[in-house]
């Protein structure tokens, strides 16, 4: 579904960054893959690289087969697929609730405004916020904002959705509502990249991590492997600090 | 103290140095114009303001003229209305004048251009003619100054050198040098040009009217350009990143999100410069555009009212951009954010 192949993205600021070093990953349909990794390891960069919001400087991603650092690929349309839920939520601060739901889904899918405002108004109901159609999002807590965006994410029925630590930004207290509303999408079968601090959710849910650490992938394995016998030094050392 | 009384001391604690620094403002303001009145008798200025309104509107007298030479024929009272027959040399006309101001009878005889009767009838004066025309030439270059700018700052921030480089030269060339300048310019150099041009292709030449809006707007677009600039670049990049991860093009991530947020935050720097471009109107006077300073100068040497007239023009340019300021003030609450 989503293949990352020696993937390179070097930033260039006051000094030269290399983000992303020969990095390679892929998620399969249905699989709810979580990336960690101390801050400044790459995972939130290959997260924003799989759907082009930074381009990366070398090797291949294919989103369900097509090349997006093909020129002639049409990112646009990959994007249509492709859900995401960023750290700060980014919800349209101009539009209603209801309005960040149907605003892409007229303008990119076509849909009579009837249709999407019937689409939105299912998912406000699944992610547990109907009656908030109406507020915008400076009136709407942090937890509600975040589910408001993945709910937009999901009025595009994406076939991936990608989470750039979505909870980061929350309070302690709202956490719980939004990994409520991922962990169900999960079981239904959704095909997640998250890239999180949550240890909770990766162990609970995912069903396979990725360990990242200075612009590489350190190691990758299923949940049980990966906090019960870790096979690196440093991704031992990273549990050690976190846990 | 008893509950309820209240003394002089607690009027000033209170309410009462408000009261008096209100009192003291309009005392201030009466000062000045007081003294400035005093001042002008000093002078031995004597206002005339009575000489004023029939620059705003006056009563014309309009001659009805005989046309052909001949006798008067008939005159048949209809109404108010006298209609005045002259027949001459095979040939016939007939007049409609009011009956109160008809000078001939019947039987007379009348030359060609000799008057029959006249009426009145209101008119604008120059005055209000030349706000018209600011008024006019403002709102086609605030109008083609938007749309210019908008264009503008949008290539400006354009990833396109060919774009960016474009926006940079003209608005550093525009707000690099004075626009009293580049009205000659447009006037007296593309003007000549373009008219000559025109000319050769047998099209008729431009009146300076157009000139002097393409000078003001190109003015005006090249500051409008920097607002939009600086509107757009001041919405957040996440918005941006979350229209086009919902797989919107960048023009339509543009059209939706960006530019309606940026349109709200660029509003009063906007109307600033919108009010700046109404009053450089102005000096439009140069290139033969009689708007309301020119209007006012010629209007100052028949009259030879300086005062009451340079007032009257400046309180007119305040209308003007005072209506302005209360539109946008209107815009900036109709597109708050609701809730």
């Amino acid at each position: 579904m989503v293949r990352a192949e020696s993937v390179y993205k070097t930033f260039y600021t006051t000094h030269k960054i290399e983000a992303l070093i020969d990095v390679s990953c892929g998620v399969d349909k249905g699989e709810v893959v979580v990336i960690i990794g101390p801050s400044g390891s790459g995972k939130s960069t290959i997260l924003r690289c799989l759907n082009m919001l930074e381009k990366a400087d070398k090797g291949h991603i294919f989103i369900d087969g097509v090349d997006i650092l093909d020129p002639k690929t049409n990112i646009n349309k990959v994007r249509e697929e492709m859900g995401m839920v960023f750290q700060s939520f980014n919800l349209f601060r101009h539009k209603t609730a209801l309005g960040n739901l149907t605003l892409a889904q007229t303008v990119v899918r076509k849909r009579s405004k009837k249709e999407a405002q019937e689409k939105a108004m299912a998912l406000l109901e699944k992610v547990g916020i109907p009656d908030k159609a109406d507020s915008y999002p400076d009136n709407l807590s942090g937890g509600q904002q975040q589910r408001v965006a993945i709910a937009r994410a999901l009025a595009m029925d994406p076939k991936v959705m990608l989470f750039d630590e979505p909870t980061s930004a929350l309070d302690p207290e709202m956490i719980g509502e939004v990994l409520d509303v991922m962990k169900t999408l999960a079981l239904e079968g959704m095909t997640m990249v998250v890239v999180t601090h949550e240890m909770g959710f990766a162990r609970e849910v995912a069903d396979r991590v990725i360990f990242m650490d200075e612009g590489q992938v350190v190691e990758v394995g299923t949940p049980e492997h990966f906090f019960k016998n870790p096979t690196h030094d440093r991704t031992k050392m990273f549990l050690s600090q976190i846990l | 103290m008893t509950k309820g009384s209240f003394s002089l001391t607690d009027y000033l604690r209170t309410r009462g140095w408000r009261h008096i620094s209100i009192f003291l403002f309009f005392v201030m303001i009466a000062a000045v114009v007081g003294g400035m009145y005093f001042a002008t008798l000093k002078v031995d200025y004597i206002w005339r303001w009575y000489r004023v309104p029939q620059y705003f509107y006056y009563k014309d007298t309009i001659e009805t003229k005989a046309e052909i030479e001949g006798e008067v024929a008939t005159l048949v009272t209809k109404g108010d209305q006298v209609e005045v027959t002259v027949r001459g040399d095979g040939e016939e006309e007939t007049y409609s004048v009011p009956g109160q101001s008809l000078l001939v009878n019947e039987g007379d005889f009348i030359y060609s251009g000799d008057v029959l009767g006249s009426y009145q009838k209101w008119k604008v004066g120059i005055l209000i003619e030349g706000l018209w025309v600011t008024l006019k030439v403002s709102v086609l270059a605030v109008l083609l100054g938007i749309l210019l700018g908008l264009c503008t700052g949008l290539a400006r921030i354009s990833n396109n050198p060919a774009l960016r480089w474009s926006a940079i030269t003209y608005i550093e060339l525009v707000r690099g040098s004075p626009l009293l300048v580049q009205i000659f310019i447009w006037y007296f150099v593309l003007g000549t040009v373009i008219n000559n041009l025109l000319d050769q292709t047998g099209l008729g030449q431009l009146p300076p009217i157009w000139y002097g809006v393409a000078a003001l707007a190109v003015f005006a677009g090249a500051y409008v350009a920097e607002i939009v600039r600086a509107g757009i670049q001041s919405i957040h990049r996440g918005q941006m990143e979350a229209a086009r991860s919902l797989g919107m093009t960048y023009p339509q991530s543009m059209r939706y999100i960006i530019l309606p947020q940026a349109f709200r935050r660029i509003l009063p720097p906007l109307a600033g410069q919108f009010i700046s471009l109404i009053k450089d109107s102005s000096l439009l006077g140069i290139i033969a555009i009689r708007e309301l300073t020119k209007a006012t100068r010629e209007v100052v040497t028949t009259t030879l009212q300086p005062f009451e007239l340079w007032f009257v023009a400046a309180l007119l340019y305040l209308v003007l951009t005072f209506a302005l300021s209360m539109f946008v003030q209107y815009l900036e609450r109709r597109t708050a954010i609701g809730g």
